[in-house]
């Protein structure tokens, strides 16, 4: 009886401040979206520099009416989900090697702690002159930038098992496989997880500005287009649309995270 | 194996494995004979060439000097904001949902909107563009790390009747000072890239600009050089910062030391 009367507060505190989250939200985009329509159509800014709101959304919506729009969309898409991809398949074995052999690890600290800072976005014209306007210019770049944070995380999750556990389970009689696999891999995936949020927004930043700079076809090119024909409306109207991929991305990497971790105690309701 | 030879060891393999890179690459780029991947040691002689230090001055020092600009500006807006968003619920409900749009959006996608707002393709629209994508890894920081300061901290200094300037000066910002720190790292190597993208997109100069310049004269040895600089660049930015944030939290760490937490 206790936990009921305890509880049900506590719900509805919840429940009332969802309502009170969910107005924040619509009033301050809605004021945002005001702003924007009221500097422009007060002349603050002008209207060859920046289209007013209505306009804006309203040649998005009449884009995605477009197969040509949704086209690009899903290319930039493939290039994200294709860069994460192959890091994913790079990083985290290497990383889990690197993370639990400390000879390796100190082997390659340096050309890693080198290498991680590098700017992808430097091989750009290397990679136009070399691969050329090709979706592999585009996976490469995204690829390649995606593949360090992810890596650092997976090392730092891997060094960061209890020493205890992967002692208890040799003593139990695991084999290196069984424990890489049991008590490893299970204790670094938070780590990993957080690397493979980073690394989302790395790839689909880098695909996007393939696209952008070497005229891979997929949003970024069309926001060149747009840019290069001096066409405004379409200009925003496309970086709105990206705006709106880069938000989706970061949802679905967030509620996959969740879902991945829900045994984990940091997802657990009620341990906060 | 004794515990001293396995440590000279793993020494050993740590000046190797670079060096043992880099002749790989020598070799390789000696091998291949290819004009787009120059041998290394003519990527170094131009490197030298180039950047010790005629063209240091024309075109390092402008884009050293937006990246610390838009660095910098970014820090002090960044804990600005976000010291109030930390504190006030209220405050982060509202800013959340532009925070989240703005900190998902690909930079690049914004270049050509900010030349057409701006006029320009000079020193401030590169500063401004630098400024505001470093803005979110700092703010969301400074949010998260006032977020986490113990409340009975900040209720014992008003108890002993600490203003709120005051406690914000006293408690708050040393409280959130290591996270505000591990976000400005993160800012500091997104200045490097955006100051990259941002003068390859349009730019008179800078290092970025080097990289247009020969990409579009097919010159791979400067393009090369160019690389190796932004490089360096990237590598000796995160190094300094370690280094300051090292001396300036000292205090931090030992304080951890001592409580053991």
């Amino acid at each position: 009886m206790t936990t009921v009367a305890s509880e049900a507060p506590t719900r509805e505190r919840v429940r009332l401040g969802g309502l009170a989250q969910f107005a924040a939200f619509t009033i301050s985009i809605a004021v945002a979206l005001l702003i924007w329509q009221l500097v422009v159509r007060t002349g603050l800014i002008s209207e060859q520099d920046l289209p007013a709101m209505t306009t804006t959304v309203k040649k998005l919506w009449s884009l995605m009416h477009t197969s040509d729009f949704w086209i690009a969309f899903l290319q930039t898409v493939r290039g994200w989900a294709l860069g994460l991809l192959l890091a994913t398949a790079l990083a985290v074995p290497i990383g889990i090697f690197l993370g639990s052999n400390e000879f390796a690890g100190r082997a390659f600290r340096v050309p890693i702690e080198f290498l991680r800072p590098i700017p992808s976005a430097a091989l750009i014209p290397v990679l136009f002159l070399t691969l050329g306007t090709t979706l592999k210019s585009e996976v490469f770049l995204a690829t390649f930038g995606a593949f360090w944070p992810l890596l650092i995380q997976t090392i730092y999750g891997v060094r960061d098992v209890d020493p205890l556990a992967v002692d208890t389970g040799r003593s139990f009689g695991l084999g290196r496989f069984e424990r890489l696999y049991r008590i490893t891999l299970p204790s670094a995936v938070p780590y990993i997880m957080t690397g493979l949020r980073i690394s989302s927004q790395v790839s689909l930043i880098l695909a996007f500005t393939a696209e952008l700079f070497m005229g891979v076809p997929g949003l970024g090119q069309e926001v060149n287009y747009a840019s290069s024909f001096g066409l405004t409306v379409d200009l925003y109207a496309y970086a709105l649309a990206t705006g709106i991929l880069g938000v989706a991305i970061h949802l679905f990497m967030s509620a996959l995270e969740r879902r991945v971790l829900r045994w984990h105690p940091s997802q657990r309701a009620g341990t906060t | 194996m004794s515990r001293r030879t396995y440590s000279t060891l793993a020494v050993a393999a740590e000046i190797a494995v670079p060096v043992a890179i880099l002749l790989l690459w020598q070799a390789w780029t000696v091998h291949a004979d290819s004009q787009y991947f120059p041998r290394l040691s003519t990527i170094l002689v131009e490197f030298k060439d180039m950047w010790l230090f005629s063209q240091f001055h024309e075109h390092v020092v402008p884009s050293l000097v937006r990246i610390l600009l838009g660095f910098g500006i970014a820090a002090v807006l960044g804990i600005a904001l976000g010291i109030p968003l930390g504190l006030s619920r209220w405050g982060r409900l509202l800013a959340m949902p532009h925070i989240e749009f703005w900190r998902n959006m690909p930079p690049p996608a914004l270049l050509p909107i900010s030349v057409l707002l701006l006029h320009s393709i000079g020193d401030v629209q590169k500063v401004a563009f630098i400024a505001f994508f470093c803005l979110f890894p700092v703010l969301l920081n400074t949010i998260d790390g006032v977020r986490g300061i113990d409340p009975t901290l900040v209720d014992t200094a008003r108890s002993y009747g600490l203003g709120r300037l005051a406690r914000i000066r006293r408690i708050v910002l040393p409280g959130a000072a290591p996270q505000i720190s591990a976000g400005m790292r993160t800012s500091l190597s997104l200045a490097v890239i955006i100051m990259v993208v941002a003068e390859y997109f349009s730019s008179t100069n800078g290092v970025g600009y080097v990289l247009l310049i020969s990409k579009n004269t097919f010159e791979f040895a400067p393009m090369w050089a160019a690389i190796v600089l932004i490089g360096l660049l990237g590598y000796l930015l995160n190094l300094l910062f370690i280094l300051a944030e090292k001396r300036f939290l000292a205090w931090h760490r030992g304080w951890r030391a001592a409580t053991g937490s």
